[in-house]
């Protein structure tokens, strides 16, 4: 089971450069933390693709044994894991994400 | 102060001497919402300033907390919001 939903995960963080595991959607989202994270990465500009853990217990449980994490919104760039909310906001006050995107070449793009 | 917040201040302190550490418990702002319990104590919002930190990427120190914290994870805590800093970082 477990060993299902992890692969489902490795396969869907190598196959998108940006996913953002949160609770809702990005145009909904359902929770302050992953609300947080989709206003961040909108205001760097960068494309992601929202993966809502509600929809699916499985994922839900699995994505936090995947990472060894504890809580959702946990955010993987080009396979990597960034962080949750606290890390993302911290590395965006600083600046660190939007270089972390640039390294990554998954900078913004430019309106 | 609500006993887990408690527990966390007392955990922290001793996972990660000599620690400076608030722990603020921000259940009631979430009361309704998915996570939260009636009797509360399910979001906390937690600083803790400790050398230990030194040479630690943000998601290790993050990491060593949560492991600290992981009986209470497993009791109900739903949330937990961190500041993790040295004191370098923190002046």
């Amino acid at each position: 089971m477990t060993d299902t939903v992890h692969s489902r995960i490795q396969a869907e963080i190598t196959e998108n450069p940006v996913v953002l595991y949160m609770k809702g959607t990005p145009v909904f989202p359902q929770c302050g933390f992953s609300a947080r994270v989709v206003q961040i990465l909108s205001h760097v500009g960068v494309p992601f693709k929202g993966v809502n853990v509600l929809e699916d217990m499985e994922l839900r449980e699995g994505i936090k044994s995947f990472t060894n994490w504890p809580t959702i919104p946990q955010l993987y760039v080009k396979g990597e894991f960034v962080g949750g909310c606290d890390i993302v906001m911290e590395m965006f006050q600083s600046g660190e994400l939007q270089s972390l995107m640039e390294e990554k070449g998954v900078a913004a793009k430019t309106a | 102060m609500s006993r887990r917040a408690d527990r966390i201040a007392a955990a922290l302190r001793a996972a990660f001497p000599p620690a400076e550490v608030e722990v603020a418990d921000d259940s009631h702002r979430h009361a309704g919402h998915a996570g939260a319990r009636p009797e509360g104590e399910t979001h906390y919002s937690v600083r803790v300033v400790s050398p230990a930190f030194a040479g630690m990427s943000r998601v290790a120190r993050s990491r060593a907390v949560h492991d600290a914290l992981s009986a209470e994870f497993a009791g109900g805590m739903h949330a937990l919001a961190l500041t993790l800093k040295t004191p370098e970082e923190a002046r």
